[in-house]
């Protein structure tokens, strides 16, 4: 792990407290970081299409209600992509361009709001699940293992029927459907900091087992938490889809799941109107693709050994 | 991908008799802790829907309009004690929460003839899949960073990041309904056309034509899962002592990977076809919806509208149940073909 090398900085910086070492040794490897970053070419790629992304999802709160209120539109259903409709209209005449811009913001949101549950969870489980050795652990093991068995999408599918349809609840379904990858991962590399000897040092100095989880264990797993966490959002954001597409979703929000689904019922395909799916699909791709090739490009940043392999 | 797989812990084996045996151990081990998961889903699958705020009668008739006898009749059976109704759903799982009530019938007879179409679907899909992945995970990880492997891995990326079901419909809008110049060739759902026995040769071929545009996107989006594994799989194996050796000695460069690197790399590919069934069958759902291909994936986007509580309930027990099943027999499997693992 870069973070725990000793660097320039730490000697130039005895003099000062043990706080100031700690905070210019990790600027220095978040400036390494972000050097390494943008070296790489697809990971750039994936930033710039998710800023691009965030930006519509920003330029969306911006669309009049209006526009997107099937009582109140006026242009013919299905009409192919022309200079007035850059992608078409939908069954009820409403511009696919502003239904998709408007679906990018349900879709970032959920995306990230329930990866952001799904990675507490797991965090939480794999760092306790790998510091306590007895019972504790064990249990949270034993229930990671469980979780990690049952298929996802049946899970998710009575999860949301049990719950009902929300947009909470739909980030709910997904946090909790996707939390035991993450606690697998987080809990091997938590065994593996724990043997190291300066928490061995640490105990010795009498740390509790909450300063030791989250003063020495947790900055060591977060580079992992990290690369994972961008991995996630791209899983998230296809759940989101798949739940809406089955009709799961928050009923009243537009998210490209949903934009699916309503085409996929409206008969978009027997009427042949290929711009009001493959519109919504296109973005689903490029966003998830977007999270993946970030994810990646951490993932060789952090673990150099693949490059070289 | 070396930080993201957790080396098995040595433990000294210290027991004695059988128990000593590690390959008996292993076996047991892994069997228990399948067994163990499928008490917690049958637990699970019977609570979830109890334990929650509100009454079970509504959850159950959501959506429906009951009249006030069945009503009496879901109170009276709902609202016994909680530990004679579980007792009564232990001694039989699947059908221990009543018959279908959309379809008026035992949930195992509305579940028995979806389970082939499933399967010829799947099961079709999955074969396809793992040959061409793992033809393709080898070529492009052999040749790292060459022509071929960038545009195999970058396809695979973007297929990676497709949802299935919209690539299905994607597929049939294209192939089906026809788009252009390119006419419909290929018919836009179901197993085979009204009328035709499908217990002849022509029946089978009228089936295979069906089935052409659903396991082609199935295949297409498994294949991409399977070949990035096998293609990480084969890199790891490139840099081992044991392929330096191999080449030191002489051997030619196809000999090397075919009798070497590939018997080594592929374990773990193998068992991730089991391991996968849980991603399989979330595949199978939404594509059966969408070819409308009537079987288990259909039955259970079905009951979710609705919802068929019961039988969202047995669906739910199947599909974990197969893929418990499965990741046993993929332990079981890894242990037997790696003694490495049964420490």
């Amino acid at each position: 792990m870069t973070m725990t090398q000793p660097t320039i900085e730490d000697a130039n910086a005895a003099a000062l407290g043990a706080r100031d070492v700690v905070k210019a040794r990790r600027k220095a490897s978040r400036t390494r970081f972000t050097a390494s970053f943008r070296q790489n070419r697809s990971g750039m790629l994936g930033l710039t299409i998710l800023l691009i992304f965030i930006a519509v999802a920003i330029a969306a709160f911006f669309i009049p209600a209006s526009s997107l209120d099937v009582t109140q539109v006026t242009a013919d259903p299905f009409l192919p992509p022309s200079l007035q409709w850059p992608l078409g209209t939908d069954d009820s005449g409403r511009s696919v361009l502003l239904l998709v811009a408007k679906g990018a913001q349900i879709s970032l949101l959920v995306g990230f709001a329930a990866t952001m549950l799904s990675m507490f969870i797991g965090t939480s489980v794999g760092i306790v699940s790998g510091h306590y050795r007895g019972m504790t652990g064990g249990v949270l093991d034993r229930f990671t293992d469980w979780f990690l068995v049952i298929p996802y999408l049946p899970l998710a599918i009575v999860l949301a029927t049990v719950l009902g349809r929300s947009l909470l609840n739909i980030i709910i379904v997904i946090g909790v459907t996707s939390w035991p990858g993450t606690a697998r991962l987080i809990r091997a590399q938590t065994l593996s900091v724990t043997a190291r000897p300066y928490l061995e040092r640490s105990k010795a100095l009498g740390a509790g087992n909450l300063h030791q989880m989250w003063k020495h264990v947790l900055p060591n797993v977060m580079p992992l938490v990290l690369a994972n966490t961008t991995l996630a959002v791209s899983i998230s954001i296809l759940s989101e889809t798949t739940l809406s597409f089955l009709g799961l979703g928050d009923p009243t929000a537009i998210s490209w799941g949903s934009i699916l689904e309503q085409g996929f019922a409206a008969g978009a395909i027997s009427q042949g109107a290929w711009w009001y799916l493959a519109a919504p699909g296109i973005c689903v791709v490029l966003t998830v693709l977007a999270f993946n090739l970030i994810g990646r490009a951490i993932e060789d940043i952090l673990d150099p050994r693949q490059e070289t392999a | 991908m070396a930080l993201l797989t957790e080396t098995p812990a040595r433990t000294p084996s210290a027991a004695a008799g059988g128990w000593a045996n590690p390959s008996v151990r292993y076996a047991v081990k892994r069997t228990g802790a399948a067994i163990s998961t499928f008490i917690f889903v049958l637990i699970f699958n019977f609570f979830l829907f109890r334990i929650l705020p509100g009454d079970p009668v509504a959850l159950y008739t959501r959506g429906r309009n009951v009249d006030p006898e069945s009503i009496r009749a879901l109170e009276a059976k709902l609202h016994r004690p909680i530990g004679q109704q579980f007792l009564e759903y232990a001694r039989n799982p699947f059908t221990g929460n009543g018959p279908s009530v959309k379809y008026n019938q035992s949930v195992w007879e509305v579940i028995a003839p979806a389970l082939w179409p499933t399967l010829l679907l799947v099961g079709t899909a999955t074969l396809i899949a793992t040959i061409i992945g793992v033809w393709l995970g080898i070529r492009s990880g052999w040749n790292r960073g060459e022509r071929f492997d960038v545009i195999s891995s970058n396809t695979t990326l973007v297929l990676y990041s497709m949802p299935e079901f919209w690539f299905g419909m994607i597929m049939l809008i294209v192939f089906a309904v026809g788009i252009g110049p390119i006419p419909g060739m290929f018919p836009t759902g179901g197993l085979s056309d009204p009328g035709v026995d499908t217990s002849t040769p022509a029946g089978w071929l009228n089936v295979a034509w069906h089935l052409f545009l659903p396991v082609t996107t199935l295949a297409v989006i498994y294949l991409a899962e399977y070949s990035l594994i096998m293609r990480a799989s084969i890199i790891e194996e490139r840099g081992q002592d044991y392929v330096q050796t191999a080449r030191a000695k002489g051997l030619m460069d196809k000999m090397v990977r075919r009798q070497h690197a590939v018997p080594n790399a592929l374990l773990p590919t193998m068992t991730l076809v089991f391991l996968n069934l849980g991603f399989v069958v979330g595949g199978a759902i939404t594509i059966e919806y969408v070819f409308s291909i009537h079987g288990l994936g259909s039955l259970t986007v079905d009951a979710l509208q609705g919802p068929d509580v019961p039988l969202l309930q047995a669906l739910f027990l199947l599909f974990s149940g197969a893929v418990i099943f499965a990741n046993l027999v993929a332990d079981l499997l890894y242990g037997y073909f790696d003694p490495r693992v049964r420490t």
